[in-house]
């Protein structure tokens, strides 16, 4: 059921966030508020999954129902809850450590299964959280305690993997351009399987050089596609920073769910009878 | 002529010889016929091939393990034979049933006492066109053990329906030149004739019977990864679920698999998974946020012999440790444990219910000596729990998911209610749901948590106490049928002995259990592990003020009757 003349404000919550000043992740916040006012279903029939990490705060701040779950198991969560209450909306929410590190293996087998739900990840290549170790995204020279003179591993590339994993979806965007987010969680939500979203999130505080990822941006110079393989290509040789929907695929979403009304067991029983 | 009470035969063959179904049969037609009985199996190490064995045992009384020694081995061939005979030793009263086309039976029963005959299995079956070895050995059988002719051929007239009616046929021949051929083998293991169940005798593993259990429980959403000895569970319940109307996803791990369950189960569907200790380790953080954030759920873990890969394919009661333990922080859940596989099926049911009224985790200790033993059990009576979350109902002022209440059970909404919406959370929270690090809300909300599991009235199904005894034998979970049968083989020589078997491991029933063990002076505890794991439990919350003895031993090697009534003995003699 929709719900006309839903605000941004509708879908917010009074709980302050724990994000530093001037964090991506705030306009993070803006764009899912407005996508959701737009897509007009009311906020009791929302439901924001996410895991451990500043950008899985995200579901608390939002007046949606939440479920803020251990770390790297967001998607999980997610497709049990879609499978299961197949009438809602679902996003799952992650950050860079959170979804490509510990949770992995899940996004692999999330973009496989192409439950049809969302997946936005706020990527800041930096486990901020724990204040400041490399992250799957991370550059390999990029100095930390942890990982001194950095960690020579070449950087894990999000939406390729997802293409060849299988997302139905597949867009990139920059934080501060709140509009650009907006317009495509509304896609992304509105295709069916599974959508993935990668957000450049940056993070201010241990990442002071992405403060210039805003004059680094920039939109996808060619539309979108829906041949995988022309979408992998283009990921693959682009500057990493172009943002818009890069690929649009037709796969059935994912085929199980449980139904409102439920058989016998009668039948069941009967058949261990000798 | 004196009839048997227990009867207790081995069909072998290498894979592809129809052994398993051989057996199958021969169980199926018991069960109609009135007795009870269970069957295993042992299969090879190797995926495929390799040797086969139904192994079975026939009762007129409820059978909950398999004999020590086997009455009746009868070889469709002994290929590969020598790599497991040696677990399958004869009575030495037994009788062998060896093809001489086959070769010679393996050293280990020709040295041994029992009694060898030939019979020209292949050969009778080539005499049938198109009949197979297998059945004639369901012929033998049903012969030897005086199991009724009509009942066997209603049996295989299932069995081989979708065949056509010349399969039937052809199958009746076999079988009649089986029981033909058996004629002048010996009455001795003749069965007594059983007295008529009430209603139809079911056939089922404790695998099936926990699957079956959730569903009457409600359980709408299953997510697994395949794990032995628990994957019947999860291949039960897929097409049962989707019968009606539910799902079963399979995951690409167990940290997938229980966090599936979780969102299901916050999204209002009774859920359950299932695993063996492996998985059940890589659950362990999530079960946890399952407790803190209040989720209903259910784990069963069809337990194997650990630690680590361990031995798969083998029983061990040893994951009690980390199911009451495991859990990092103070996180109070319930874990419960089957007494034998019809239990399977009241015990998951209990789960569900138990999960959901009380919006917690809820782990069920099954293991692999019930999980994947078919057994005849009497239809399970209907129990008609009132299962249901606490509802949320809307209301002006702001909901708290994690109100404090008497009971400690606070309203749950589900998504899609208006009003309802919270953030489940594992951090630490306030009533409202809202993360806190105050030493105000750490005290609350698990003082509240505890408070539910420890004000829960669990009834009379904390466990079981039969007897009066002043000798206990103390037990728990599956070996509790083991115990049964060596207290009922005690009495026949007027030894009493009281058996007191926990189900309800934790929250750990005090109460009941000091009721239970009044009046004792000498206690057995009775556990499959290596170190003790239920008698250093028991002994962490009770005194125990009696004259102690245990037997636990880890897998592979089963714990039996025969050798817990020697304990007593032995004991008793002292």
């Amino acid at each position: 059921m929709n719900v006309p003349n839903l605000k941004p404000k509708d879908f917010t919550s009074d709980v302050t966030p724990v994000w530093c000043p001037g964090c991506g992740d705030f306009h993070v916040l803006m764009s899912i508020t407005r996508a959701l006012a737009e897509l007009g279903r009311p906020p009791e029939d929302i439901a924001v999954i996410s895991g451990i990490g500043c950008s899985s705060r995200i579901p608390a701040y939002t007046n949606c129902y939440g479920f803020h779950g251990v770390h790297g198991r967001s998607l999980s969560l997610a497709a049990g809850l879609k499978i299961a209450r197949p009438d809602l909306t679902v996003l799952a929410m992650s950050g860079d450590g959170d979804g490509f590190s510990i949770g992995g293996n899940h996004f692999l087998h999330a973009c496989r299964r192409n439950v049809d739900m969302t997946y936005i990840v706020m990527d800041n290549r930096v486990y901020g959280m724990t204040k400041g170790q490399p992250s799957p995204t991370t550059e390999p020279d990029w100095d930390s305690a942890l990982s001194p003179g950095g960690t020579g591993l070449s950087p894990f590339h999000p939406l390729v993997i997802a293409l060849a994993s299988g997302a139905n979806f597949v867009a990139r965007e920059f934080s501060g351009n709140i509009k650009g987010c907006t317009k495509t969680i509304v896609e992304a939500v509105n295709h069916p399987g599974f959508s993935f979203v990668e957000i450049l999130s940056p993070c201010v505080t241990f990442r002071p050089d992405e403060k210039e990822w805003k004059n680094q941006v920039h939109g996808a110079s060619v539309p979108e596609t829906d041949d995988p393989a022309r979408a992998a290509r283009r990921i693959m040789t682009d500057d990493g920073m172009n943002t818009g929907i890069l690929y649009r695929g037709q796969r059935k979403p994912y085929f199980a769910s449980v139904k409102n009304t439920f058989g016998e067991i009668a039948p069941l029983e009967r058949a261990f009878e000798v | 002529m004196k009839s048997a009470k227990n009867v207790s035969f081995a069909v072998v063959g290498s894979g592809g010889a129809g052994a398993i179904t051989a057996g199958s049969i021969l169980i199926e037609a018991a069960g109609k016929s009135g007795w009870h009985g269970l069957m295993t199996r042992s299969v090879g190490p190797q995926i495929r091939g390799g040797e086969a064995a139904a192994l079975v045992r026939l009762s007129t009384k409820p059978a909950f393990c398999m004999s020590r020694d086997f009455d009746i081995l009868v070889a469709i061939d002994w290929k590969n034979a020598d790599r497991f005979i040696g677990s399958m030793p004869v009575a030495s009263a037994g009788l062998v049933i060896a093809d001489p086309a086959a070769g010679d039976p393996p050293a280990a029963l020709r040295d041994g006492d029992c009694t060898i005959v030939e019979c020209p299995i292949g050969e009778l079956a080539k005499a049938i066109q198109g009949g197979r070895p297998n059945m004639i050995c369901v012929g033998l059988v049903a012969q030897l053990t005086g199991l009724p002719i009509d009942m066997v051929m209603q049996v295989v007239a299932s069995k081989l329906e979708s065949k056509g009616a010349s399969a039937i046929e052809i199958g009746g021949l076999c079988i009649e030149a089986g029981m033909t051929a058996a004629a002048g083998f010996g009455t001795r293991f003749v069965l007594e004739t059983p007295g008529k169940p009430d209603s139809k005798r079911w056939l089922i593993t404790g695998n099936e019977a926990v699957g079956l259990g959730a569903l009457r429980g409600g359980v709408e959403f299953a997510a697994a990864y395949p794990i032995t000895p628990a994957t019947e569970v999860l291949e039960y319940l897929a097409p049962a679920l989707a019968s009606i109307g539910g799902a079963l996803v399979q995951a690409e791990d167990e940290l997938a698999s229980i966090n599936m369950i979780m969102g299901a189960s916050y999204g209002g569907r009774p859920s359950i998974t299932a695993t063996s200790g492996p998985g059940l380790s890589l659950m362990m953080e999530s079960l946890g946020l399952a407790t803190a954030a209040e989720v209903p759920l259910v784990v069963i873990d069809v337990m194997r012999a650990g630690p680590s890969t361990g031995i798969a394919t083998k029983s061990e009661q040893s994951d009690l440790n980390i199911a009451v333990h495991g859990f990092h922080g103070d996180a109070p859940h319930v874990v419960l444990a089957p007494l034998s596989v019809a239990d399977c099926l009241f015990t998951a049911q209990w789960a569900v219910h138990i999960a959901e009224t009380l919006q917690s985790p809820v782990i069920v200790l099954s293991d692999q000596s019930i999980g994947q033993a078919h057994v005849l059990i009497d239809r399970p009576a209907d129990v008609t729990f009132l299962t249901r979350r606490k509802p949320y109902q809307a209301a002006s002022e702001p909901y708290l998911r994690y109100a404090v209440t008497a009971d400690g059970v606070s309203p749950m909404s589900i998504p899609g209610q208006p009003g309802g919406q919270y953030t489940a959370d594992g951090l630490t929270h306030t009533e409202r749901g809202t993360p806190s690090s105050t030493a105000k809300a750490q005290r609350q909300q698990m003082d509240k948590r505890l408070n539910k599991i420890e004000a829960f009235d669990f009834g009379d199904h904390w466990g079981v106490t039969e007897g009066t005894g002043d000798t206990v034998i103390l037990t728990w979970g599956s070996l509790t049928g083991a115990v049964r049968e060596a207290i009922d083989a005690l009495q026949d020589d007027g030894i009493d002995v009281r058996l007191v078997a926990l189900r309800q491991i934790s929250p750990f029933p005090e109460k009941p259990l000091q009721a239970a063990l009044s009046g004792a002076k000498r206690v057995l505890f009775v556990e499959q592990n290596h170190s003790g794991q239920f008698y250093r439990y028991v002994r962490s919350h009770i005194d125990l003020p009696f004259d102690i003895d245990r037997l636990n031993r880890e897998g592979p090697d089963a714990i039996g009757p025969d050798e817990i009534a020697s304990s007593i003995r032995d004991w008793k003699s002292q």
